[in-house]
């Protein structure tokens, strides 16, 4: 275990809330507003890991396992994901699997959670976050199967960073094809637009926020830093897609892949400023279009 | 010049499949003027290599496909306002499922048909012949008249298609005369969807089966 992997894996943990600001900083450009403070998401996590949290009287010790358990999973999946061109901390044969299992682990603690309250409000976000997520997850399963088929190798870290290398020329379309896929997921799964708008509390429409309205204090920090982190996994799995590994070396490369996590941002912003959010009924039928992606370009692979 | 034919038929599969999960009449003409217009540029890439045959071919079928067809449509739609396909016969969500199932067939019949060709014709085949496979589904799955000649465009673009990338030496004349008969034929069903809107107030097709002689 190198000193640049345990660099890369902190760095990646102290920069995931930079996401959240790059985003918000992008639809205040859109909007014409100069928008808070790129660094405003850190101050919230400060802010609410001083105050004391409050808990009802409802609730078992599901819900109060519920940030710290999910914050611990996603904390592991990162341990999986390779930053740009410095290899993940830890990685072995058949990881991809594990990472998106323990993004499940995430899932499931954060909907027990909700369930945990009583509220029918949660239990509704719960029901949809779980109905899109299932949905969600076969894109990403058969994209990272396209993945893997292309280069032999079965350890995310590995698989990741010569599958630039292995494309030929012919290959372009199985590229645009993954990305687009992983794009979609990547939206759905961190609830922005046109899935989800973080920003309101409208229950209709609400998936992520509804379920974690009745968490507060370190609590709350906890959910919000752990969402940070699964936006930089997921984020991570698309940039790296993308960044191909160049001869300037480890640390040359690292930055190439921040400043391409930081435009994957922008564009997530960018989407955000220019689509309107869709209906409800029509998300499940984009994420499959997102899963037949997938199949489209495993079946290009395949042959 | 290999890899852009292979480029233009996924973007073939990818309108094929989002054809299938579109109800905007409007957006669904776009989709299909943009698989003319990617079809149209297939004859510059000819194995051949560039010619003045091919380019000709490519600017006629660009300008028919691109944007005098979805002209005539649009001037249709707005004739009989309608604006969307509502109640297909099969639900968005699952024409998008059965669309990855054609595809994965058309894979497959595109191997059987050229057991000894390389991975670039197989995708051009299966390309081919899942937009003649999206075109029939679109035909017997969509109430609306529109919808229906719009599967039928797409069934012509996949036959478009195949001929172009495939097999390079049709001669010119048969090419153009194909197209003058799409042409005459999507006039003509633009008329048709006109006049249904005019008698009828809707041009739901599936209501026409009801009338009595």
């Amino acid at each position: 275990m190198s000193i640049e992997k345990i660099c890369g894996y902190l760095l990646a943990l102290v920069a995931a809330p930079l996401l959240l600001g790059v985003i918000n900083r992008t639809k205040a450009f859109f909007a014409g507003r100069r928008g808070q403070p790129l660094f405003q998401a850190y101050h919230d996590i400060f802010k609410l890991l001083r105050k004391g949290a409050v808990y009802s009287t409802t609730v078992t010790a599901v819900f109060r396992a519920g940030p710290p358990a999910s914050l611990a999973a996603v904390l592991l999946a990162l341990l999986f994901v390779p930053f740009g061109p410095v290899p993940a901390v830890f990685s072995f044969q058949g990881d991809f699997l594990l990472v998106a299992y323990l993004l499940g682990v995430m899932r499931f603690c954060t909907v027990n959670a909700a369930m945990d309250t009583g509220s029918s409000f949660e239990g509704m976000g719960a029901s949809r976050e779980v109905q899109f997520a299932a949905l969600a997850e076969p894109a990403l399963l058969l994209g990272m199967a396209v993945i893997v088929r292309t280069t032999g190798n079965l350890s995310l870290s590995g698989a990741l960073q010569s599958f630039a290398s292995c494309l030929t020329t012919g290959s372009a379309p199985v590229t645009i094809l993954l990305l687009a896929a992983w794009m979609i997921v990547f939206l759905a799964e961190n609830s922005r637009i046109p899935f989800d708008d973080p920003n309101t509390h409208l229950e209709l429409t609400m998936i992520h926020e509804v379920m974690v309205l009745d968490h507060g204090g370190p609590d709350f920090a906890l959910i919000q830093w752990g969402a940070a982190l699964k936006m930089w996994v997921l984020g991570a799995l698309v940039v790296n897609l993308l960044v191909p590994s160049v001869a300037g070396g480890e640390i040359a490369g690292a930055g190439i892949f921040l400043g391409g996590m930081l435009a994957l941002a922008a564009a997530a912003g960018t989407v955000e400023s220019t689509m309107a959010r869709f209906r409800l009924l029509r998300v499940p039928q984009l994420l499959v279009a997102a899963g037949s992606f997938s199949i489209l370009a495993l079946i290009l692979v395949l042959r | 010049m290999h890899g852009m034919t292979e480029n233009i038929m996924a973007v073939l599969l990818v309108v094929n499949l989002a054809l299938m999960a579109s109800s905007r009449l409007a957006g669904c003409i776009g989709l299909v003027a943009l698989q003319g217009i990617a079809i149209g540029l297939l004859p510059l890439f000819a194995p051949g290599g560039f010619s003045a045959r091919g380019f000709l071919l490519a600017a006629f079928v660009a300008v028919l496909k691109g944007i005098v067809f979805p002209r005539l449509l649009h001037n249709a739609i707005r004739g009989a306002s309608v604006r969307r396909e509502v109640e297909p016969f099969v639900g968005y969500g699952f024409s998008l499922i059965i669309g990855v199932a054609l595809t994965i067939l058309s894979f497959w019949l595109g191997t059987g048909l050229l057991p000894s060709s390389h991975g670039n014709e197989r995708i051009v085949l299966a390309g081919a012949i899942a937009t003649v496979f999206t075109g029939l589904f679109l035909i017997v799955s969509r109430r609306k008249a529109l919808t229906q000649v719009l599967g039928y465009l797409v069934m012509e673009n996949g036959i478009a298609a195949f001929g172009l990338a495939v097999v390079s030496e049709i001669p010119l004349l048969i090419e153009l005369g194909i197209l003058l008969d799409a042409f005459v034929a999507i006039f003509v069903m633009a008329i048709i969807i006109y006049h249904i809107s005019r008698e009828f107030d809707h041009i739901d097709a599936d209501q026409l089966s009801t009338l009595k002689g």
